[in-house]
């Protein structure tokens, strides 16, 4: 979706005032975007109203210092305005509680905004003698100050203590620190401190080529690689005003529908590990290598990495029809069994029903997406609301839901969803066998040197995923990511009503989140 | 029951490496090689297409440093003639300078000398090894590779390799990621909680060099500066039989890959097998 022109600007107190309207009357709270520009910093509201996605837009005044919560209007913009505050150190004026998400700055000292050439790096650098890049105003021109102490409790009470649960926690896992304070069996408050693995992404986008663009976004989340060059290369393709070749809408689903049965599996796999299934959890690690090793087969990556290319994709499948449905009917079949076996398996069954239950009415209201949100009653999916790639044309099946909002409802929802991802990567392959090798239209369109800005997007495997590129006659500008891994991951603190210590595994498999596409 | 039954009807799925060769393995796309004396414009367009400045053309021929490159293969599309993916997965190395090909007379030197000092320090542990993996700011899917040694197809455990949570269990050290700002306190001190000897693996480009991510006023350029590393898996992510291969190394189980360059083929053609 092209921006230029189609921006609604406010006021910063005008913002609240539209959201909280579009708020009520129906509208979900989709992500708030954070630029640097000369003349301040660029607020970005992104809402979907009756089936349209609605950018809301205001610009923040260099030394203003601040803006008026949206939190109020909307609880889902929290983490957002959070981040804002981290990284770009504007207040969030009347934000309930804005304690530092992914940069913790020591309090006074100077954001690095990110997104304004290469802010100043807090580590050694590679070539000491280079001159730092002109630094955009109020930007960190020294070194980044960072202030790590713990934080004080929130939940107080006779035996209550904190339990800091990272961020080296055991198993091979991303880092991530999980504050939870507990009286040792109830878990009133837990609090993500998602900084450690903040990389400055943002601040990665700026002046690259468009292809190398794609290279990062891929990996920004790594293992949602599929999704984030799809949504980065779409934003890119609508500046340019042209449509990627049908064969590449097709190679683009295929790969993007492996992710999806990939990072299910790995959910899968956690949930069997966490409940000590040692057969199945065996099973599921074998068939996810499967599915990698099929992946590596059409393209040589086995996380379908630079397939996706601006304006299509990088050629042909490396394997056809001919070879690869086999091999996936086999796999879609094998872990069917399994998962039919698993579901009547009592001892796994007990500990993800009633396990981190989210309210249809909570999941509305904090606009949780993808299986998250499906499970919890939300049926947003943008294959079908707002479909890219050869969505289209495949249709792909209406989203599966579940009102349980609880890890089994989060579990079954996964389930359906890979047997569509199954058969919708089984129709591209065939679809692909129809065009031949030469397809009309090539695999990839030519962008030229753009310059605009534009919306992208991608249903991740985690969830609905959002790219807002800037590009500048064929370079990119600025460039940032919103992954569903983000959203939902603020609704993690409030899955654990009737929970105790031990359902945290089965809660954190349930969520399926990737750190690396929290922290950015 | 019915799980056993069919764990059972499977099979044996666990491949024979290193006792045996992997097919698979041995057909993974695992390093672009630079063949000596690459120059020309040929040569220069293919530095100018990289997207982490991993080609250096210099004097005598471009050298590529492994531990920058992301294989995305633009270098062997530029420039065919120079640049090809290998196929095959040991890939690890032992310094920093040994991923720079081709190699000069001074990087054997110092490569050789790595190996003697690690190979005297690691002597204890060729029995059991025990494990501990730091995130320091991947991009995620490094942890998918490497937790995907102890499912059965790798099963690390039948080479007396495990995975451990507490550092002070742990021989060998995994670290992921471009070495974020703040993660490099946690990553220091997992590395001194662990007792001696001790050795470090850097798996991924990320690691090794901050790979694409790297560089910012959060990230790093790698994890070198906080903790010292022994042994470098490139790629990103290295394959789960890569990362193997570099823990095997860090023990000293097996040797470096052979370092001489085989003759030119297409890049499908290695991807076949």
């Amino acid at each position: 979706m092209r921006l230029n022109g189609t921006l609604n600007w406010h006021s910063p107190e005008g913002l609240v005032r539209s959201v909280a309207a579009k708020v009520g009357q129906g509208a979900r709270f989709c992500a708030l975007f954070a630029s640097p520009e000369a003349a301040g910093t660029r607020l970005l509201a992104l809402l979907s109203h009756s089936g349209t996605l609605v950018p809301e837009a205001t610009m923040v005044p260099e030394g203003a210092g601040g803006f008026p919560t949206l939190t109020a209007a909307t609880p889902a913009a929290a983490w957002y305005e959070r981040r804002v505050k981290d990284l770009f150190g504007l207040e969030p004026r009347g934000h309930p509680r804005p304690d530092p998400l992914v940069l913790p700055r020591r309090p006074g000292s100077a954001p690095p905004r990110p997104g304004w050439g290469q802010p100043v790096s807090a580590l050694p650098p590679d070539d000491p003698g280079a001159a730092p890049p002109a630094a955009c105003p109020g930007q960190a021109t020294g070194p980044l100050e960072l202030d790590l102490s713990p934080l004080p409790a929130h939940v107080q009470g006779e035996g209550v203590f904190t339990l800091p649960y990272g961020p080296v926690r055991s198993g091979v896992v991303e880092s991530v620190e999980y504050l939870i304070e507990t009286p040792g069996e109830r878990v009133p408050h837990v609090r993500a401190r998602t900084f450690y693995k903040h990389r400055g992404m943002q601040a990665r986008f700026p002046g690259l080529s468009l292809a190398d663009g794609a290279l990062l976004a891929e990996r920004y989340e790594g293992v949602a690689s599929v999704a984030h060059a799809i949504a980065y290369c779409s934003a890119l393709e609508s500046i340019a005003g042209c449509q990627p070749p049908p064969a590449a809408g097709l190679v683009r689903v295929l790969h993007a529908e492996l992710e999806r049965v990939a990072n299910h599996l790995s959910s899968l796999l956690a949930h069997t590990e966490a409940a000590a299934q040692a057969v199945a959890a065996a099973r599921v690690a074998t068939h996810k290598e499967r599915l990698q090793r099929l992946r590596a087969e059409l393209c040589g990556n086995r996380f379908g990495r630079g397939v996706v290319v601006p304006g299509g994709v990088s050629g042909p499948p490396l394997a056809g029809a001919k070879s690869l449905l086999g091999p996936l009917t086999r796999l879609q079949a094998g872990i069917r069994a399994d998962l039919e076996l698993l579901m009547a398996t009592p001892s796994f069954v007990d500990r993800l029903r009633r396990t981190g239950v989210i309210a249809p009415s909570l999941a509305r209201e904090r606009a949780a997406l993808g299986p998250v949100g499906r499970a919890s009653g939300q049926a947003g999916d943008l294959r079908s609301d707002h479909p890219y790639a050869a969505y289209a044309s495949l249709r792909p099946p209406a989203s599966p839901t579940r009102t349980a909002g609880d890890a089994l409802a989060r579990q079954q929802v996964r389930q359906e969803e890979m047997e569509s991802a199954f058969d919708l990567a089984r129709q591209a392959l065939e679809g692909l066998e129809e065009l031949g090798p030469t397809p009309v239209g090539g695999w990839r369109a030519g962008l030229g040197a753009v310059t605009g800005e534009a919306l992208g997007w991608a249903e991740a495997p985690q969830g609905e995923l959002f790219y807002l590129v800037d590009a500048v006659q064929g370079r990119v500008r600025q460039a940032q990511a919103r992954s569903a891994s983000f959203h939902n991951l603020a609704l993690f603190a409030t899955a654990f009503p009737d929970d105790i210590f031990t359902d945290f595994a089965f809660i954190e498999a349930s969520f399926g989140v990737s750190i690396a596409g929290v922290a950015g | 029951m019915p799980w056993l039954t069919r764990g059972l009807r499977e099979g044996i799925v666990t491949t024979r490496y290193p006792h045996r060769p992997d097919g698979y393995g041995a057909s993974f796309a695992g390093h672009v090689v630079c063949e000596p004396g690459a120059l020309g414009a040929e040569a220069e367009a293919a530095a100018a297409a990289c997207p982490t400045g991993a080609i250096e053309v210099g004097r005598t021929g471009a050298r590529l440093d492994q531990g920058r490159c992301v294989l995305c293969g633009r270098c062997c599309q530029v420039a065919p003639r120079w640049f090809r993916l290998r196929p095959g997965f040991e890939t690890a190395a032992l310094s920093r300078e040994a991923l720079v090909v081709p190699e000069s007379a001074a990087d054997r030197r110092a490569i050789a000398q790595a190996r003697e000092e690690l190979r005297q320090r690691v002597r204890a542990l060729r029995r059991s090894v025990h494990l501990r993996h730091v995130d320091a700011g991947s991009d995620g899917s490094e942890e998918w590779e490497i937790a995907a040694l102890t499912g059965p197809i790798y099963d690390v455990q039948r080479l007396g390799i495990f995975f451990t949570a507490s550092p002070r269990h742990a021989d060998v050290l995994l670290v992921t990621g471009v070495g974020t700002a703040a993660m490099r306190g946690p990553l220091r001190l997992t590395y001194e909680a662990m007792p001696a000897p001790k050795a470090v693996v850097a798996v991924g480009t990320d690691a090794i060099s901050g790979g694409l991510a790297g560089g910012t006023y959060a990230s790093g350029t790698g994890v070198a500066s906080v903790v010292p590393v022994d042994v470098l898996v490139p790629g990103s992510p290295p394959s789960p039989f890569s990362v193997l291969h570099g823990i095997l190394l860090a023990v000293g189980l097996v040797g470096e890959r052979q370092r001489e360059q085989l003759p030119g083929k297409s890049r499908s053609e290695e991807v076949a097998g």
